[in-house]
């Protein structure tokens, strides 16, 4: 029985390279989810153009790619792109929703995501490009210790990702920003009174979050072929990711992608079409027994 | 669908409209439906997109009330178009169900049976939660319909083939026929909204949009009550998506995606989603525009993007949508009219009345058994102990003061008292039964309602709606589903909200908008909330707070008032006031009752001087 079992799971090295798989998507869910939370966090809006701001800085760094050829320019380009985009966005439209109900800011981000995808699939069409992974990231490598080699662009992504996030990490909890950011998260009114323009740390805020979605969208362009829809998929990713760990809480985001990144990918190992069901099963199971998610404070909603 | 439709349906939530004035709305709309094949082509809309408007506008009926009436933005409708849609057409195109209103009403059972059972996961969260969580639940059931589900639903060929309407022994052939059949089952449907937003149920929907928390502390069971809009709204998504199979003869896989509840949601944003006929018009404006730009102006693909820039711009510039806005608009002009000297002279004579008409004093009454008791109550924050071990009871018909300095864990000790926060140790006992952890709602159906120290009132009903929601719960129990008969009509309603309105004064302002009202008139209204179920015991956390000199002296007279043929507890910073009011103090310092007893004894109590004015030491 057991070792009928034991014979009917699949072979270690498969696993292995599933889970770098898994760790791969999970940094990635990671750092798109960590730019909706902190967003939320402090600002309050739930940024439905995030999943669009991840196809912008996709075609960003498609079209820098294609002018120059060189990746890192793309990196930049995509970053740059949806930082402005999130910088105007903000100042030109949002910052008037602040004082509207929750679901004005929801519906209002909603159809500005719409005006950018559309915008994306007016100019480029509705075809994915292509975008090739760079020089330094071809081939395969199996890090001295996995059984299979694993593509050495999405080990590079995996570390991408992680200094991003770290970046983020230093800037929130470890500069004067931050703190005015997190201050203002407790209670923005206090923060103003001691005559800190926390407004000006917002914008900033929602510019760093867009970016963080506009990046993912880059480095995962060689991955995932970019098209006008493809980030939709990842703003949904993202609040479960965020339900998972907790609604503005920057560990939640980090430890509920990499979290999300295992399930499916472990559950493609077993019952691939059930991979992306397996997580929301997750969050039905999270809502049921831990309604404010892993890292939620209490009485927070 | 025609303009004066769409205009007379904006009156449908004023509570005063009985009997021929609802009747002339909905003949109105009936009118419009059989009449819009003859008219609408005039401006070149297809029956097409008549027919499909229609079924969006069914759909939206749901969600009108979960999202316009009850304050819950989802973004998963479309689990319940997509089921709704794919059993109905199953059934029907496999032979299993030969008649078309019976897969119908299978495809509609199974989309509430799914409602419950997401409604069940979501129905303590709201806001932001809400919205994501009910996507997440959408796209879970747009993989399953790709994976597991894909035998029945042929997963991304769709279900093709649905039969005809067959309906007895007639068949729906004509496109015409479809028309008004799909038209048949949309004023069906709205007739039932229509009836379910002014019921009881449909207040209750829309003070949980208003203040949910409220709702809960005036004997409301909420969760409930959001559930029955959830299953409502899932109802009305599984029928329209029965219908969309059928129209089509085929059932589309896209029905279940993201894109289904997005275009639901911009549809009844556009056409308003606090009007039963919003999502109809919006979905209308939204196919017939779609249509226009696609083809006629042969944008191609741009056709999104400029709609997209239409929706925006009008979400900033008209946030109540096309219906909404009109019947603003119709207020607006209505208020310049002739009505708007009558509303300046009630506001006038509000000062005027506000001085007086209360008795000046009620002598003290014996006392009856205690009635409120809490044994050893303790509250922990962490490591923050806020209340220790408190022993506390009053006694039927008291007049009780609690008092302390700031921080002294006043506010923790009233909201345990009122059910709204269990204590960490020990227990509390009102009217003979240990009320520990029941939760506020419970407890205000037992004959303990509470006022706060900030105003929680439903913001957008008026003042007699206002009193209509402790009124039905204390006339209906904490959960009801009487979805047909109007609010108005529950027995003796009109009585008690009269009886309350006149307790605190209010009969005058009976049907401006609370936002209307002065902050004193507020104050007043939310004593009147908590006065509506009349209860045997009544709560009033700092009621003078933020009152001038004036309306405090008033509000004192309607407490004293008030105390007649019920217990009062108040938790009050104005020390004035307490010992004028009170039979009795109780002084709380540092989460421990100090002392307690009658106004005089507390006034000279060396502890108590001590306790506020930082110790004689000091």
């Amino acid at each position: 029985m057991l070792t009928d079992l034991i014979s009917s799971l699949p072979p270690w090295g498969l696993v292995e390279a599933q889970m770098f798989n898994g760790l791969q998507q999970g940094m990635l869910l990671a750092l798109i989810s960590a730019g909706l939370t902190i967003i939320y966090g402090t600002l309050g809006v739930l940024n439905l153009t995030h999943g669009a701001l991840y196809t912008l800085g996709a075609y960003a760094g498609y079209v820098a790619y294609q002018a120059t050829g060189s990746f890192l320019t793309a990196i930049a380009a995509g970053a740059l792109c949806t930082l402005l985009v999130g910088l105007v966005l903000e100042r030109g439209i949002i910052r008037y929703y602040y004082n509207r109900p929750d679901e004005d800011q929801i519906i209002v981000t909603f159809g500005l995501g719409i005006i950018i995808v559309e915008a994306i699939r007016s100019y480029f069409g509705g075809m994915s490009r292509n975008m090739p992974a760079p020089d330094w990231g071809q081939g395969a490598s199996q890090l001295g210790f996995l059984q299979y080699p694993f593509p050495l662009y999405k080990i590079e992504t995996i570390a991408i990702s992680a200094i991003v996030l770290l970046i983020f990490y230093l800037v929130l909890y470890r500069t004067r920003l931050g703190l005015v950011v997190r201050a203002g998260i407790e209670d923005s009114g206090m923060v103003s009174l001691l005559g800190v323009n926390v407004f000006r740390a917002f914008f900033v805020v929602f510019a760093i979050g867009a970016m963080a979605a506009g990046l993912a969208g880059v480095i995962n362009a060689p991955i995932t072929a970019p098209t006008p829809d493809g980030g939709e998929k990842f703003l949904v990713y993202s609040f479960v990711v965020v339900v998972l760990g907790g609604v503005g809480s920057f560990p939640g985001a980090v430890v509920g992608g990499l979290l999300a990144g295992q399930i499916m990918t472990l559950t493609s190992l077993f019952y691939p079409s059930l991979s992306e069901v397996m997580l929301y099963v997750a969050m039905a199971l999270i809502l049921i027994f831990r309604p404010r998610g892993l890292f939620g404070q209490a009485g927070r909603t | 669908m025609t303009a004066t439709a769409e205009q007379t349906s904006t009156r449908s939530t004023s509570s005063k409209k009985h009997g021929w004035g609802h009747l002339a709305v909905e003949a109105a709309v009936l009118a419009g439906l059989l009449a819009a094949p003859f008219v609408l082509p005039l401006i070149s809309m297809s029956m097409d997109v008549m027919t499909r408007s229609l079924i969006w506008g069914l759909f939206g009926l749901g969600f009108a009330i979960l999202f316009g009436f009850t304050g819950l933005l989802s973004l998963g409708q479309a689990a319940f178009y997509g089921a709704g849609g794919f059993l109905a057409s199953y059934l029907l195109t496999n032979g299993i169900i030969e008649q078309t209103l019976l897969a119908l009403l299978i495809g509609t059972l199974a989309a509430c049976v799914l409602g419950l059972a997401i409604g069940l996961l979501v129905e303590r969260s709201k806001g932001i939660y809400f919205a994501m969580i009910t996507l997440a639940f959408g796209e879970m059931f747009y993989h399953l319909d790709y994976s597991t589900l894909s035998g029945y639903t042929g997963g991304e060929n769709g279900l093709a083939g649905v039969p005809v309407p067959l309906i007895g022994s007639y068949t729906i052939e004509t496109s015409l026929g479809m028309y008004y059949f799909v038209a048949v089952l949309f004023f069906l449907g709205y007739l039932l909204a229509r009836r379910v937003v002014a019921s009881p149920v449909g207040r209750m929907m829309m003070a949980v949009r208003d203040n949910e928390e409220r709702a809960k502390a005036t004997g409301n069971a909420t969760h409930l009550y959001k559930l029955v809009a959830i299953v409502l709204s899932a109802a009305y998504g599984g029928l329209a998506g029965g219908l969309l199979g059928i129209f089509q003869n085929y059932m589309p896989p896209e029905a279940f995606a993201f894109e289904s509840s997005a275009q639901l949601l911009i549809q009844t944003v556009i056409g308003g989603a606090g009007v039963l006929l919003g999502p109809l018009v919006g979905a209308s404006v939204w196919l017939y525009l779609h249509d226009l730009l696609q083809f006629n102006l042969g944008l191609g693909q741009s056709w999104k993007l400029i709609l997209g820039v239409i929706f925006v711009l009008l979400i900033t510039f008209l946030p109540s949508g096309l219906l909404g806005e009109a019947r603003r608009l119709i207020h607006w002009l209505r208020a310049r009219g002739p009505a708007d000297e009558a509303d300046d002279n009630e506001a006038a004579s509000t000062v005027v009345a506000d001085a007086g008409s209360w008795p000046v004093d009620e002598p003290t009454p014996e006392y009856g058994p205690v009635i409120l008791e809490a044994r050893g109550v303790s509250k922990h924050f962490g490591g923050l102990a806020a209340n220790s071990n408190i022993d506390f009871s009053v006694r039927e018909f008291e007049l009780r003061a609690v008092i302390g300095p700031n921080g002294a864990g006043k506010s923790t000790f009233f909201k345990m008292m009122a059910g709204v926060m269990p204590p960490s140790e020990g227990t509390v006992h009102f009217d003979g039964n240990n009320i520990t952890g029941k939760g506020v709602t419970r407890v205000c159906q037992m004959g303990m309602s509470t006022s706060f120290q900030i105003n929680e009132l439903f913001d957008r009903l008026t003042v007699r709606e206002n009193l209509m929601i402790p009124c039905l719960a204390k006339a209906r129990g904490r959960f009801r589903l009487d979805m047909i008969r109007r609010a108005e009509r529950v027995p003796e309603l009109d009585a008690r909200i009269a009886e309350t309105l006149e307790l605190v004064n209010l009969s005058h302002r009976a049907d401006t908008p609370v936002s209307h009202l002065a902050y004193g008139e507020k104050r007043r209204l939310e004593i009147g909330l908590a006065l509506a179920t009349r209860p045997k015991l009544l709560l009033l956390d700092e009621p003078l707070a933020g009152m001038s000199p004036e309306e405090r002296q008033n509000t004192v007279r309607l407490i004293k008032s008030l105390r007649a043929g019920r217990t009062v507890i108040v938790v009050e910073h104005d020390m004035d006031a307490v010992f004028e009011l009170a039979d009795n103090i109780s002084v709380l310092v540092e989460g421990k009752i100090l002392v307690e007893g009658p106004p005089d004894e507390i006034r000279s109590h060396p502890k108590v001087q001590e306790a506020y004015l930082g110790g004689v030491d000091a």
